[in-house]
């Protein structure tokens, strides 16, 4: 795909969508692929891939429910393994959505539109498989609910001084208002897809969950207004989130973690993860549903810039943390430096280099941006080097620390990486009911879009 | 299905003849309105004198509300003793920790509230309505502009209505029964 003329000539409202649709193409063509199921055959192999990994999951829960997390990699001094790392990097997946539909709602970037609704469900399924590793972390996963205060007989109330408390309510509000937010931009295309439905069954299922929704002026009125306000909570608690989860991280003592950088250096790099889950998904998806008259080539082409511009913030993230470590003048915070470059973790220190930095370097150039084969790979490769990422500040500070004589060697075990492998399988499964029976591309506000221009012309 | 008349609705194919036949129907007089349409079209509420949304003000109370409930809970937990867990002796009223679980309450209520009130004020959930019931309804929620005179204004009859909204150009005009 060639980076089209329109880009340099500065239009970029004709790039957003194709020429020739109106609100009848849109609505026709969205719809058609939760009705019709133009690929099954793609459908039934991804979903059922996806779902075979999922039974590994539930094995690995299983054995964990019934031996405890021994079976994991983790001891003493390493007591925050796959799971801690595994939960930073699905919660950093989960924030592209949020900050797709609502910063850049509220900042008015109209390309927002044909991607929002795909984001946000991925957000709610990232934050789904996020969720799930600090409840197996705690070992009792049964008194979960000790996390709450409640007027229990213990008289024990959690510490609300701990920002892993502060996690507690961060996770599972952002969770809830994700859900809220993605429900609420469905409802009018629910609707639509009452109507559009080909059966009685579907007919009532979708006028369920629309909840009866008739595009009345009043429910208009309300509607948009409850819905930019809903950005607008959202826009901060993104930011909210991922800062308190640098937190839980950086009001520990230990070196190579005690840091004011981490904060703002946790939220740049969850949205560089997740714009580049998004292009993980979409480029895939678009190829084999045919959307490219939505996701247009100036759709990729901005995500490819965000996610550039979020690397180069990590990147000075990165280059800050050893910057204060030699500054401090701190013997630990120094070795701990060190040891990330040349110590026994070195290997992921610098794939994660080469993951996170060098690779997103290529799309400086137009062309190879433009590329969709080369956008792809290069996505993957920062999906792999987040990842590398959270494992590189969990392990490395944890397993050297300021007692020698307790230092040691974290290895994780088969049913670390199973877990790892079934929360992916869960996302994807997740994701691919939610393009099997919603429509994934927001009707009402392309076909906003659509007749704007149409009446313009 | 009573039978009684629900009102006289027009169908019509893109925004501007929509507004148009809203501007006819109300120099002829009507005042009892309502639209129904694929997306919100600009213009529409402030051609039929919506009065603004009280949605912002209550999403601002509970946020209020849920804000300072939160930081009453944190603030009693210190303050009695049952729950106090004291951490190397430091000082019981650290109130900026308090601070991101207010933030975070504060925005779970308002959004919560905010979405009640949104479709309590828009008297939803509803699953039956007479529109339901009539032609080509299915299509104002795909690519037609509905514009719907209801039998309740006074100057209300079928005839009145249509002769109201024809001069539009509307694709279609039915009568609707409740």
């Amino acid at each position: 795909m060639k980076p089209s003329k329109n880009l340099a000539e500065g239009d970029p409202e004709a790039e957003l969508l194709a020429d020739g649709e109106t609100p009848a193409s849109v609505t026709r063509s969205i719809s058609a692929i939760p009705i019709d199921n133009p690929r099954p055959r793609f459908w039934w192999a991804v979903f059922g891939a996806a779902f075979l990994v999922v039974l590994l999951l539930c094995a690995s829960l299983g054995w964990l429910f019934v031996r405890g997390v021994g079976i994991w990699g983790i001891n003493i001094p390493v007591a925050w393994g796959f799971a801690i790392v595994n939960f930073v990097w699905w919660i950093g997946i989960g924030h592209a959505g949020t900050f797709i539909s609502a910063i850049l709602l509220l900042l008015h970037q109209e390309w927002r539109t044909s991607i929002n609704r795909f984001t946000e469900a991925m957000t709610l399924f990232a934050v789904a498989c996020a969720a799930i590793f600090p409840v197996i972390h705690l070992g009792r996963p049964q008194f979960l609910y000790w996390l709450l205060p409640y007027p229990d007989t213990m008289d024990l109330w959690p510490q609300f001084r701990s920002p892993l408390v502060w996690d507690v309510f961060a996770v599972s509000t952002y969770g809830t208002v994700s859900l809220v937010f993605w429900y609420v931009g469905l409802m009018p295309d629910l609707a639509t897809m009452r109507d559009r439905a080909k059966t009685k069954g579907w007919r009532r299922v979708y006028g369920l969950l629309c909840l009866g929704w008739r595009g009345e002026g009043r429910h208009w009125n309300h509607y948009t207004k409850l819905y930019i306000l809903l950005a607008g909570l959202a826009a901060p608690l993104v930011v909210s989130v991922h800062s308190i989860v640098g937190l839980d991280f950086a009001i520990a003592m230990l070196p190579g973690w005690h840091s004011t950088i981490f904060p703002p250096y946790f939220v740049a790099g969850a949205i560089y993860s997740g714009f580049s889950m998004v292009l993980t998904l979409v480029i895939p998806l678009r190829a084999v549903y045919g959307l490219g008259n939505y996701i247009t080539a100036r759709h990729l082409d901005l995500m490819a810039k965000v996610m550039m511009a979020m690397g180069w913030i990590v990147a000075y993230g990165y280059f800050c943390e050893f910057f204060t470590a030699w500054r401090s003048g701190d013997v630990f915070e120094r070795y701990v430096a060190a040891n990330r470059v040349i110590g026994p973790y070195a290997p992921y220190f610098w794939a994660l280099m080469i993951c996170n930095i060098v690779a997103p370097q290529f799309l400086w150039s137009p062309n190879l941006r433009g590329c969709v084969p080369v956008l792809f790979v290069v996505a993957l490769f920062v999906n792999v080097g987040m990842w590398l990422e959270r494992f590189v500040i969990v392990i490395t500070s944890l397993h050297r620390d300021y007692l020698p004589s307790s230092w040691g060697i974290y290895h994780a075990t088969f049913w670390d990486y199973s877990t790892l492998a079934g929360t992916i399988g869960l996302f994807l499964a997740l994701l691919f009911l939610f393009v099997r029976f919603l429509p994934m591309i927001s009707m009402s506000e392309i076909r906003t879009l659509a007749a704007k221009r149409e009446a313009s012309k | 299905m009573s039978g009684a008349p629900f009102g006289t609705v027009a169908a019509f194919g893109d925004e501007r003849s929509f507004l148009d036949a809203i501007a006819k129907a109300q120099k002829a007089g009507f005042r009892r309105i309502e639209t129904f349409t694929p997306h919100n079209v600009e213009g529409e509420a402030a051609l039929l004198r919506r009065r603004p949304t009280p949605v912002s003000w209550i999403m601002l109370a509970a946020g209020i509300l849920g804000g300072a409930g939160a930081f009453y809970m944190q603030w009693y937990a210190v303050h009695d003793f049952r729950h106090l867990i004291d951490v190397g002796g430091r000082p019981v009223d650290s109130w900026p920790s308090f601070i991101p679980i207010t933030f975070e309450l504060t925005v779970l209520t308002a959004a919560l509230v905010g979405t009640a009130a949104m479709l309590w004020l828009a008297g939803l959930p509803r699953l039956d309505h007479p529109l339901f019931g009539s032609a080509g309804f299915e299509r104002a929620s795909q690519d037609r502009y509905l514009v719907c005179v209801l039998a309740e204004d006074p100057r209300y009859t079928p005839a009145a209505a249509r002769d109201a909204l024809l001069p539009a150009g509307p694709e279609a005009v039915n009568e609707v029964t409740k």
